[in-house]
């Protein structure tokens, strides 16, 4: 299990979680590959099949970036993630997945050591959860 | 619907290509589907890179691009600007972010870097090949800009505004315009004072045909988007018809209430009606509700109002709301100072002789309650010994803030040279970390301090202050000498940090743009998009962007001004089409889409089908992933498009 390497899918709203990850990056700051980052307009964008669709597909995990609550670009798009991203992961139990599999986090412009760091715990967090069962039952 | 698609890996010199093998990445691209051109080089974005661009849609005839490179905040629109030149639909450009994403972050790795990079740059193809050709929305702008705060940086925007023909408005929170730069005694390197340099101007702007000033305003709403933005502006109450006052002052001569004056810095005191400062503008009086007996015990008192010989005292409440409508917002919010109080260390509020640079300003204006005599708080004595504390509070990541505030070391140095010439046989001592003197003029001031005025410098960081046998006792350590340094002061001024004007986070929220670390508000871009936000429409200037002195804070308002004119010149603004459209025939006419748009964008029409309005849908999106039908979606980015984008990132 020592040599799984998680693949985690991250939703990233442009206006604050995508500009933290741009400044850690300019920061220097460094954390593991294992994240494929998708730019969303809004994190009020995603919709909870986009979650599913990666879960299904065989993703480890899926992380979603959002402004911080009242920082909303859109008003407040991040709140409308908050509640489908909590509903999603309890539904994900059903298809014998952990919650855990999911996180959600608020995460401004400004905030690029929140970025790397939860980018590295939630890595590790994946990692110890070992891969997607779905997944697992494949080949 | 891109087929022929060509994609452009930039090396960034080493930036990209020391962490990423860019040629593994070029070569994958060139094997996906759709992609007919592959090409790398050193630097993308310089004019070669371009060229290369654009002599590839020509001559493979491209239909489609995807640039890796750096973040598409600092180069998509190049990038756009290219395929826009050379025929191409700028909608068919997509970026892969392999520097600040990729490259940067995973510096250590190279092999899981390039891993990475490539599924980037394999998922953008992947959305291109979706993505339809899209024509900007033109919306007609309002050619108006409103500028919030009026220190000089809103003053010269303001001016630079109304001088290019554009109506103006500025709205400033006190009484009147000008701001700190109104409190200072003189300015560095210069040694001009600001009643002979920013009042005049002060001036031109009231009496501009162009420019409207609403004083003793806070903004209370802004809706509508760039070009077309709606602001609703609180007229705080002044007790005083303004129309009718005359800025004679008998009023504050009767007025029985002193506190201590905002523009005194709390040196000296005001009444409870008042006119700010003598060249205030506009030069009207009001009056402060906290302390004024008649509106805080509702009777009684009354002498102003039968004073004032024009009537224009009513005690009445006369808030009032006012709605503007601008294409552009410049916020020029400035700087506050920290409170001394923080700093218990240094005896502030303990010792009636510690002040701040700010109120030693005041002690130095001739404008100033001591007439520019320099004379200590506490006995009216002329202090023969003045110890001058730089970086309290800046420069202090363990307790207060990490940044330098700029201009502490400047204005220290005019304080101290001040001083020598109000009080030739004293003695000044600066304790600093550094000496950062970097603007024109600015080292040969530091050097005129030293040496003609024989102030002595000393590096150190004062570790307290303390009072002993009618002495300020400051005690410091010498960071050159490494030696115990005790200066015995008659009177302490503490160079505290520059913060953030308080309530400018709210106002940011309700601007809808973002800050910086410590509060200060985030430009587009640092070193290439100073003054604009990522708000379309709204320009920073000044000190609310970052600490700076008057020199720098000037020029980047002329910046703002600049950049605010030229995007209301068109008479029209581009908006981006990435917003929603509606499948008609899949729409079950539930209206969960109007009910979640927070623009009130979507309506239901009477065949019972959800219509956007494209000059108010602003592409957020939050209506699509609500559409249980599916029948509502983000133009590029339909749910398809991004179902391929996860199965793409999520294969191995």
């Amino acid at each position: 299990m020592s040599d799984f390497e998680p693949v985690i899918i991250g939703f990233l709203c442009k206006w604050c979680a995508s500009a933290a990850a741009d400044l850690a990056g300019t920061s220097r700051l460094q954390y593991p590959a294992n994240l494929r980052p998708i730019m969303v307009n809004c994190s009020g964008f995603i919709d909870t099949s986009y979650i599913l669709r990666a879960l299904l597909e065989g993703a480890d995990g899926v992380l979603i970036g959002a402004c911080h609550p009242g920082d909303c670009h859109y008003v407040d798009g991040n709140l409308k993630a908050r509640r489908r991203i909590a509903i999603i992961k309890n539904s994900i139990k059903a298809l014998s997945l952990e919650p855990e599999r999911i996180r959600f986090e608020f995460i401004s412009t400004s905030e690029g050591a929140k970025f790397a760091r939860v980018v590295r715990e939630f890595t590790e967090q994946i990692k110890a959860l070992g891969p997607n069962p779905l997944k697992r039952n494949e080949r | 619907m891109p087929e022929r698609i060509g994609v452009f890996v930039c090396h960034c010199g080493q930036n990209i290509a020391g962490s990423v093998d860019v040629e593994k990445v070029r070569d994958e691209a060139a094997k996906l589907a759709g992609v007919v051109h592959a090409e790398d080089y050193v630097f993308m974005c310089s004019d070669p890179g371009q060229e290369l661009i654009r002599r590839a849609i020509h001559e493979k005839n491209l239909d489609g691009i995807v640039v890796a490179a750096c973040s598409p905040f600092l180069h998509k629109e190049t990038w756009q600007n290219i395929a826009k030149n050379t025929g191409l639909n700028p909608y068919l450009v997509e970026v892969a972010n392999i520097r600040e994403w990729v490259a940067w972050p995973h510096r250590n790795d190279k092999e899981k870097a390039t891993e990475k990079a490539i599924k980037m740059v394999e998922a953008a193809v992947a959305k291109l090949r979706s993505d339809v050709a899209l024509q900007p929305i033109k919306i007609p702008v309002k050619k108006s800009v409103l500028v919030i705060g009026g220190g000089i940086a809103g003053i010269q925007a303001a001016l630079d505004i109304a001088e290019a023909g554009l109506k103006v408005y500025l709205v400033e929170k006190d009484p009147s315009i000008g701001g700190k730069m109104a409190q200072l005694s003189e300015t560095f390197p210069t040694l001009d004072c600001p009643q002979c340099i920013l009042t005049p101007k002060m001036t031109e702007l009231a009496h501009h045909r162009n420019a409207t000033l609403l004083t003793y305003s806070e903004i209370e709403d802004v809706t509508g988007s760039a070009g077309n933005f709606k602001v609703k502006v609180r007229r705080k109450a002044t007790y005083v018809n303004w129309d009718k006052c005359v800025g004679c002052g008998s009023c504050m001569q009767v007025c029985p209430v002193e506190v201590p004056s905002e523009y005194e810095a709390g040196i000296a005191n005001r009444k409870a009606i008042y006119i700010p400062f003598p060249q205030a503008v506009p030069n009207k009086a009001v009056i402060d509700p906290m302390s004024c007996l008649r509106l805080k015990y509702g009777k009684g008192c009354g002498l102003c109002a039968k004073e004032c010989p024009a009537g224009a005292i009513s005690f009445k409440n006369n808030e009032r709301f006012e709605e503007l409508e601008v294409g552009a917002i410049i916020v020029a919010t400035g700087l506050e100072v920290m409170d001394a109080s923080n700093f218990a260390e240094y005896g502030h509020g303990k010792y009636k002789d510690v002040i701040t640079g700010l109120q030693f300003e005041r002690l130095l204006a001739p404008s100033g309650p001591t007439q520019g005599r320099v004379i200590r708080p506490s006995d009216g004595k002329v202090p023969k010994e003045v110890a001058f504390i730089q970086c309290v509070g800046s420069r202090d990541p363990e307790n207060w803030n990490p940044y330098c505030s700029k201009i502490c070391c400047m204005y220290t140095a005019k304080q101290a040279l001040l001083y020598k010439e109000a009080v030739p046989d004293g003695q000044a001592y600066v304790f600093y970390i550094d000496i950062r003197a970097d603007g024109k003029g600015y080292e040969e001031f530091i050097h005129r301090a030293m040496s003609e005025h024989k102030i002595v410098y000393i590096r150190g960081k004062v570790g307290k202050v303390y009072e002993e046998e009618g002495k300020l006792k400051v005690v410091a350590v010498d960071t050159l000498t490494g030696k115990k340094v005790e200066v015995n002061a008659d009177l302490v001024v503490l160079a505290t940090a520059a913060v953030p004007s308080p309530g400018v986070k709210e106002l940011a929220k309700k601007l809808r743009i973002q800050l910086s670390e410590g509060g200060w508000l985030k430009e587009a871009h640092l070193k290439l998009r100073p003054v604009e936000t990522l708000t379309t429409g709204v320009y920073i200037a000044g000190a609310a962007q970052y600490p700076k002195d008057i020199t720098d804070t000037v020029a980047q308002a002329s910046g703002a001004a600049a950049k605010a004119i030229s995007f209301l010149s068109k008479g029209y603004v581009e908006r981006e089409p990435l917003v929603a459209k509606v499948d008609e025939d899949i729409c079950s006419g539930c209206g969960n889409c109007v009910a979640l748009c927070p623009y009130g964008a979507v309506e239901l029409t009477d065949e019972r089908v959800a219509k956007v309005d494209e000059a108010l849908c602003e592409g957020c999106g939050a209506c699509t992933a609500a559409c249980t039908a599916g029948a509502i979606s983000l133009v590029n980015y339909d749910k398809r498009q991004l179902f391929d984008l996860i199965s793409t990132l999520v294969r191995r």
